[in-house]
Formats: C-alpha cells, sequence, structure tokens
C-alpha cells in the first residue's frame, strides 16, 4: 500500500482530534460576558495601545535571512544522500557553494544585522 | 490490501494511543513532580479518588475535567476565526509528525510481512522537517490574533526565533544524511543494528547541535522567550483558555516525543539494543512458534524504543528546570553566530572524514 494512504489516516485522525477538542470547548463550557471581562488582558488596566503597532525591522530581517539560508539547506539534502557516490568532485562543488554563501554570512555579521543592541 | 490497511490502521491506534493518550497526560504530570523533585517540594499530590492518590497520578484526569468545564474566552477585537485556527495548527502537525518514525524492525507475521513504522517514506525527515515548521504558524497566528500586547510580543518572539533555530536545525542533520546516506528513518535504524555506527559515534557533535535547536524549536527553557511568564505573561497564549491553551501544551508536549523519536532514530541506535540484531532476537524467542517469536521480538523492539524515548524526554525536563533563561539578543546570537557556523564546519569535516 501506498506509504502515503497511511499519512492521510493519521492526518485525518490528527484532524478530528483537534476538531474534536474544539467543539468540545465551546459546547461543554459556560458563557457569561460583560464588557469589563471581554478586554484583553493587561495586568488589570484598560488596554492603552493596540496591538496592531509597527514592530522592529529586524524581525523582517530575520524573515529574509531565513528564506536564503533554508534555500542553502534544501540544496544540500539531496546532496548529502548521494555524498559516497558523487566523491571528492560533488564534495568540492558543495564546498565552493557553501563558501558563497558563509561569505554572504559573514557580510551579515559584520553589517551588524545579526545584532540585538 | 485489507490486511495492508488493518495493519496500517493498528499501527496508527498504537502510536495514537501512546502519544496522545499516554506521554500527553502523563508529561504534564511529570514536569510537575520533576520540577517539585529538583526544587525541593512535594509537588502535585491531592487529586484522590476515593483517597487513593497514587503519588498524584490523578492529577492529569482532575486536569482534563477541569479544562473541559471550564469558558472558552475570545477577547473583544480578536479575530475569531484565527485565534481558533492557531491552537488547530499547533497540535494536527504535532500528532502528523510521529508517523514516519519507526518503532520496530520488519517481521513477517502469518506470511504477511509488518514494518512496525506507520509510513515508511523515502523523503522522511524531510517529511518531519515540512511538518514540524507548519507549527511556526500556529504560534505566530495565536500571537497575532489575540489583540494582546503580551500575545503579540510572544508571537514576534517566536516567529523570529524558531525560524533561526530552523536553519541550523536543518544543516546540522547534513551531516548524518552524509554518513547513512538515506533520509528514509528505517533505512537509517537498520543500519544501526551495528553498535558501532550508531549515529553518536558518527556524528557527536551533530547530536549536540540537533539537540540544541530542537530545544529551542520547542520554546522550552532556556529559550521560552516566546512565553517568557515573568515578562510576558504567559507569551502568545495569554488570551487562551480552556481547551485551546490545553492544545497548545499537547502540541508541546507531543512534539517533545517526536523530538525524542528523533534522536532516538538518528543518533541512539533506534529500536535496537547494543550488540543485539533483530535476527538474535528472533531465533532467541524460536520457541514461540515463528509468529510468536516475532511477535515477542516486536515487544522487545517496542519496549527498547519507548524506554530510549522516555529517558530523552526526561533529559529535556531536566534541561528546563536546571537552566535559567537566555535574554533575546543570546538566543539570537547563540543561533546565528554559534550554531549556523558549526553546522556547516561539521559538514566540512564529516565530508573530509568519509572522503578519506
Amino acid at each position: 500500500m501506498n506509504a502515503y494512504v497511511a499519512i492521510l489516516i493519521m492526518l485525518a485522525v490528527a484532524v478530528a482530534t483537534s476538531v474534536g477538542m474544539l467543539v468540545a470547548t465551546t459546547l461543554i463550557g459556560p458563557r457569561k460576558s460583560f464588557p469589563e471581562k471581554m478586554e484583553p488582558f493587561e495586568c488589570g488596566e484598560s488596554q492603552l495601545v493596540s496591538p496592531k503597532l509597527r514592530f522592529s525591522v529586524k524581525f523582517y530581517l530575520v524573515a529574509l535571512f531565513f528564506v536564503i539560508f533554508d534555500i542553502e539547506a534544501v540544496f544540500l539534502y539531496p546532496w548529502a544522500v548521494l555524498f559516497k557516490e558523487l566523491g571528492l568532485f560533488g564534495f568540492v562543488e558543495m564546498m565552493i557553494f557553501i563558501a558563497v554563501l558563509a561569505v554572504g554570512l559573514i557580510y551579515v555579521w559584520k553589517r551588524g544585522a545579526l545584532e540585538w543592541e | 490490501m485489507i490486511a495492508d490497511l488493518t495493519e496500517t490502521i493498528v499501527k496508527i491506534l498504537f502510536i495514537f494511543s501512546i502519544n496522545v493518550g499516554f506521554y500527553a497526560p502523563i508529561l504534564g504530570w511529570v514536569e510537575r513532580k520533576q520540577s517539585a523533585l529538583m526544587q525541593d517540594r512535594v509537588g502535585a499530590n491531592r487529586a484522590n479518588i476515593f483517597n487513593f492518590k497514587i503519588i498524584g497520578l490523578f492529577h492529569p484526569i482532575a486536569d482534563a475535567v477541569k479544562v473541559l468545564t471550564k469558558e472558552d474566552f475570545i477577547p473583544e477585537g480578536a479575530d475569531k476565526f484565527f485565534h481558533t485556527l492557531a491552537p488547530f495548527l499547533s497540535l494536527t502537525p504535532a500528532i502528523v509528525t510521529f508517523a514516519v518514525i519507526p518503532f520496530g524492525g520488519a517481521y513477517e507475521l502469518w506470511g504477511h510481512p509488518v514494518k512496525l513504522v506507520i509510513a515508511d517514506l523515502n523523503v522522511g525527515m524531510l517529511f518531519i522537517f515540512a511538518f514540524a515548521s507548519l507549527s511556526t504558524y500556529g504560534v505566530v497566528l495565536g500571537g497575532w490574533s489575540s489583540n494582546n500586547n503580551w500575545s503579540l510580543l510572544g508571537g514576534l518572539r517566536a516567529s523570529a526565533q524558531m525560524l533561526s533555530y530552523e536553519v541550523a536545525m536543518g544543516l546540522t542533520l547534513i551531516g548524518v544524511f552524509m554518513v547513512y546516506g538515506s533520509l528514509r528513518l528505517t533505512d537509517i535504524g537498520m543500519i544501526q543494528e551495528n553498535f558501532f555506527r550508531w549515529g553518536i559515534f558518527m556524528q557527536p557533535l551533530g547530536f549536540v547541535l540537533f539537540f540544541t535547536c530542537a530545544i529551542a524549536e520547542n520554546k522550552r527553557a532556556p529559550f521560552d522567550q516566546p512565553e517568557a511568564e515573568s515578562e510576558l505573561v504567559a507569551g502568545y497564549f495569554t488570551e487562551y483558555s480552556s481547551m485551546k491553551f490545553v492544545m497548545f501544551w499537547m502540541g508541546e508536549f507531543l512534539e517533545i516525543v517526536t523530538i525524542s523519536g528523533i534522536v532516538t532514530t538518528l543518533f541512539f541506535g533506534a529500536w535496537h539494543l547494543p550488540f543485539v540484531t533483530d535476527q538474535m532476537l528472533v531465533s532467541f524467542f524460536a520457541g514461540a512458534g515463528p509468529n510468536g517469536a516475532a511477535l515477542l521480538a516486536m515487544l522487545v523492539n517496542v519496549v527498547v524504543f519507548f524506554a530510549k524515548v522516555s529517558f530523552f524526554i526526561w533529559l529535556m525536563m531536566t534541561i528546563r528546570w536546571t537552566l535559567p533563561r537566555f535574554r533575546y539578543d543570546q538566543v539570537m546570537r547563540l543561533g546565528w553566530k554559534m550554531l549556523l557556523p558549526l553546522a556547516l564546519i561539521n559538514i566540512f569535516i564529516t565530508g573530509i572524514v568519509l572522503l578519506v
């Protein structure tokens, strides 16, 4: 039998569990609402500033680096599996590829993009 | 066809009852008892049925009943759809990822080949990475949709931290795949039948790096900046109550089980005892007939595998209650400036050793 069918069955079981828990909690629990209670929690104060603020550019930078270096990792996977067949040629080729990205990492590092104060 | 389907369903039920039915509830109790032990307290011991307490083992049941009868709270101004979607997205992938981890060898029962793994994918490890990274969405959506400042800060920290460590985690395992030449976890398990081919001897640095990254990816102390209860109340799940809160916790506990399973499979000989092959087990139990021998060997495999998994769960619990929380800049520095270069160096060294 195709292994992905087993995955699909497992996924169906997992989805059923999660949905069951969500439905159970909405059906069983009590529901009482008054204005003070429905406010978002802020240590007893009313909310002073809305959370829909602009946030530091650092987080966007991390997302960009993630895309660059995770694609590097994706290229490395098939190479790692076939490493023994590719031999020295494959090793040197991949080291050049990694070196190019390492230069990128050093550049990002020296420009201070990885500093958090 | 029918036999295959029955086999798959039996295996799914087995793994599901072990993970969701046993590990998820019991780990809450283990964590409380472990913290109590390390802080010289008694820990949870009050829940009882007819005055039988059994060292507080009824607490998971009491917690479940209590949580089910609590109100499911959604704050004013929150995005209702994403607020509900977030716990779903962190629990579902956590249950599914265990499907590709083998918990025993391959045997023959009544003329039907049986492999003790739910889905024997040739891209097993990539499948785990793909599904494990889905839980990032749950955390980020939960933090963003709650309309709460603490949640948003927790969600932001979580997104940056999980993305950073995902890169390092992907690179730390490259060395393992170079050594074993496969992404299929059953292949990797079979190779480790030979004690001297266990991953921990082939890739010691890889193990340390992977375990660190996995703890960070799971957002547990010392990397629990996203929920930092002393600064952010509860981080991204501040506004969650009732079963939705439990779903985040179950997701975290199941991820612990999955990480322990991966560590066992890749580095600590999967389902094998040192120096004992599956063939030796079958011939040892030969007195029970061919099917009986296979069943007993399977039982030994499963017990050995889950004993190892439990050991790594205990190790993660101990690490959580031993180390203080890192500052956020320390977390990011460790990820990008230590683990990532070390992972690249590990690949380089592994390549040289394999070629020579």
